[in-house]
């Protein structure tokens, strides 16, 4: 591997991805970096998710390359796929939890069918996932249905990092949580990228996340990305889309003025 | 980059030098296991344990917590543990992993198995009675609900009530005619085969004409209503509920009852004597065919015997039974269905015990239609 391969996690070229005649992506091109937390933001019905979720392999592209640590996905062998597979977890929004399954047992889960470990190992490796994404090691032992909204987002964490993810996708990660837990929860995201030198690539409208956490955001508007950078430079981005965004009544409550 | 793991253990004097070397990450879990256990036994009463971890080329949760385990288990034998060599790239891991499962967690105490067993049977006791308690609560939901449709007949959800009609009627007639035809034909082959013995073919119209008309027709029928409506009532209700739409709906002032549930109740009470009347039809059309097709009995002869075999009674005791089924099924359905909790798991066993428990039900049922019509003599 050379060194201009070590240092994109994702890199998506001149990808089209469509439903019947509405191309939702247009020859849209993406480079994350290894370790650096990544946001995307755009317009609801954008195609945000739609973008993550062909990434990750849940819905089919028309053409262009995406390349996960170096592997083009679609192309390699069924092997190196699921290998990749391996290497990220993915936050889905609603935390898509088994529900049959206590949260323990969803920790557990992908321990279980990708590794062989002694129950007692995998008991201690769940209970310190829990603990490190701020679970408490009692509410293993609930079933999804129990939680509240932040601790299934905590859970659902918790089994994204089971695995020791090189990846980790987050699809807004912080919505439907108070400004206090979603403060809490970037916060985390940012300790557990640092500690465990993950690449995080998170799909958001939260403001303040992108603020305080993002090293880069990427901004997406007519099927491609029209800026992408520090947050600094998506603020002074001239795009009309982007201008709006960042500089629309309800972001002006939150900032101050740039000049 | 990737190289197997290793662990060396040096004794020196009073000390233990431990030094990981390899990739300590999750891959190599069969081995970091072996190789950790082993360390373990070695441990003995050092009085200082030195872990050097500047062997170890990558790390990740599973690794770490390995050694922060050795390290656990050395520091509880009474001996000091000193770690080195901790590179910066994982260094926060190390310090993450030492903070977690610091916590005992005491087991929940085992019940005394006689007691577990003995509280096992009393719950389901309690619950068996609470199961007739819900079925009167819905009747009682039920019947309040129709009463204030019928005060204000407008407010009676047609389209709804239509609807339901076309899916649980309408759709099901085919399969309905199907089977209860292929039945209509196998009873009436059985006794023409066992009756030509005694040369009391003939009798044969008797037996298909009142099994059919009186029992069988409206039993077949409703329990396949029980097995393709009950089940789907219960799912929707049930996902509806899950999805908290039920209580949108509470929430906008409307009663659920009487929105969802009625419709879906007075669509079953009136299609399902249709339908059963349809299927005893297409039975008795069954039975006629092999009467002549197997037993050489021509359509009129058919006929005529029938019309001397069955009255008009045979005929009403079989249709009357017919809406008290459906509200039976519909009933344990719907109230299935909001018993549903939130995991997927529940609603498939919600719907399950609502096919069961109406099916059990509409036998029950029409057992105790047969001694009432035979005690009052009809």
């Amino acid at each position: 591997m050379d060194d201009l391969e070590r240092s994109s996690a994702i890199r998506v070229t001149d990808l089209i991805v469509g439903f019947g005649r509405q191309v939702v992506l247009n020859e849209l091109c993406l480079e994350v970096r290894r370790g650096e937390i990544l946001g995307l933001v755009g317009a609801s019905g954008g195609g945000k998710s739609v973008l993550m979720r062909t990434i990750i392999g849940l819905i089919p592209r028309r053409s262009g390359t995406i390349e996960v640590m170096g592997i083009p996905l679609g192309r390699a062998d069924e092997r190196a796929t699921q290998d990749v597979a391996t290497r990220w977890g993915i936050l889905f929004q609603q935390g898509a939890l088994f529900s049959s399954l206590t949260v323990k047992q969803n920790v557990q889960f992908p321990l279980r069918e990708n590794l062989q470990m002694s129950p007692g190992l995998m008991d201690e490796i769940a209970i310190a996932k829990l603990e490190m994404v701020g679970l408490r090691a009692e509410d293993g032992d609930k079933f999804p249905a129990e939680l509240s909204g932040g601790m299934t987002k905590r859970a659902a964490l918790a089994r994204a990092l089971a695995l020791d993810p090189a990846i980790v996708f987050l699809d807004e990660p912080t919505s439907g949580l108070d400004p206090i837990s979603a403060g809490d929860f970037d916060a985390l995201i940012k300790t557990l990228q640092q500690t465990l030198g993950l690449t995080v690539f998170m799909v958001t409208h939260d403001l303040a996340s992108l603020n305080t956490v993002c090293d880069r955001v990427a901004a997406l508007a007519d099927g491609k990305i029209v800026a992408i950078g520090p947050m600094s430079d998506l603020l002074r981005s001239e795009h009309p889309w982007v201008k709006a965004y960042f500089h629309g009544k309800r972001s002006q409550m939150l900032q101050p003025k740039v000049s | 980059m990737a190289s197997h793991p290793g662990l060396t253990a040096e004794p020196t004097e009073n000390a233990l030098e431990l030094r990981p070397s390899g990739s300590w990450v999750s891959r190599y879990v069969t081995e970091l296991e072996t190789l950790t256990g082993s360390a373990n036994a070695k441990l003995g009463h050092a009085t200082v344990v030195r872990l050097d971890l500047g062997a170890v080329s990558e790390i990740d949760t599973v690794g770490a917590w390995l050694i922060e385990k050795l390290g656990r288990r050395a520091a509880a034998g009474g001996s000091r543990v000193e770690a080195t060599g901790v590179a910066e790239s994982y260094g926060g891991l190390v310090e993450e992993v030492r903070q977690v499962n610091r916590r005992e967690i005491t087991p929940a105490p085992q019940p005394n198995p006689l007691v577990a067993k003995l509280s096992e049977l009393g719950r389901s006791t309690l619950a068996a009675a609470q199961d007739i308690t819900i079925f009167l609560d819905m009747l009682a939901a039920l019947a309040f609900a129709l009463g204030r449709t019928l005060r204000r007949p407008r407010s009676l959800r047609v389209t709804s009530l239509v609807y339901q009609m076309y899916r649980i009627g309408w759709q099901a007639i085919p399969i309905v005619v199907l089977i209860t035809f292929l039945i209509g034909a196998i009873i009436a082959q059985q006794g023409i085969f066992h009756f030509r013995r005694f040369g009391a073919e003939s009798y044969v119209v008797d037996m298909v004409g009142i099994l059919v008309l009186r029992e069988l027709g409206v039993l077949i029928v409703a329990i396949m209503v029980a097995g393709r409506s009950g089940s789907a009532y219960t799912a929707e209700i049930g996902s509806m509920k899950m999805r908290e739409e039920i209580d949108a709906l509470v929430t906008m002032g409307l009663d659920p009852v009487e929105v969802l549930i009625l419709p879906r109740i007075v669509a079953l009470v009136l299609t399902l004597p249709i339908l059963a009347f349809i299927g005893s039809m297409a039975a008795l059309y069954g039975g006629g065919l092999v009467a002549q097709l197997y037993g050489g009995m021509g359509p009129p002869i058919f006929i005529a015997r029938l019309h001397e075999a069955i009255s008009v009674t045979h005929f009403e005791v079989g249709m009357l039974k017919a809406p008290f089924m459906a509200l039976v099924i519909g009933i344990v359905a719907c109230s299935e269905g909001l018993r549903v909790k939130g995991s997927a798991e529940s609603l498939g066993q919600q719907t399950t015990t609502s096919v069961v428990k109406s099916i059990f039900l509409v036998i029950v049922l029409d057992g105790l239609f047969a001694v009432f019509f035979a005690s009052i003599g009809m």
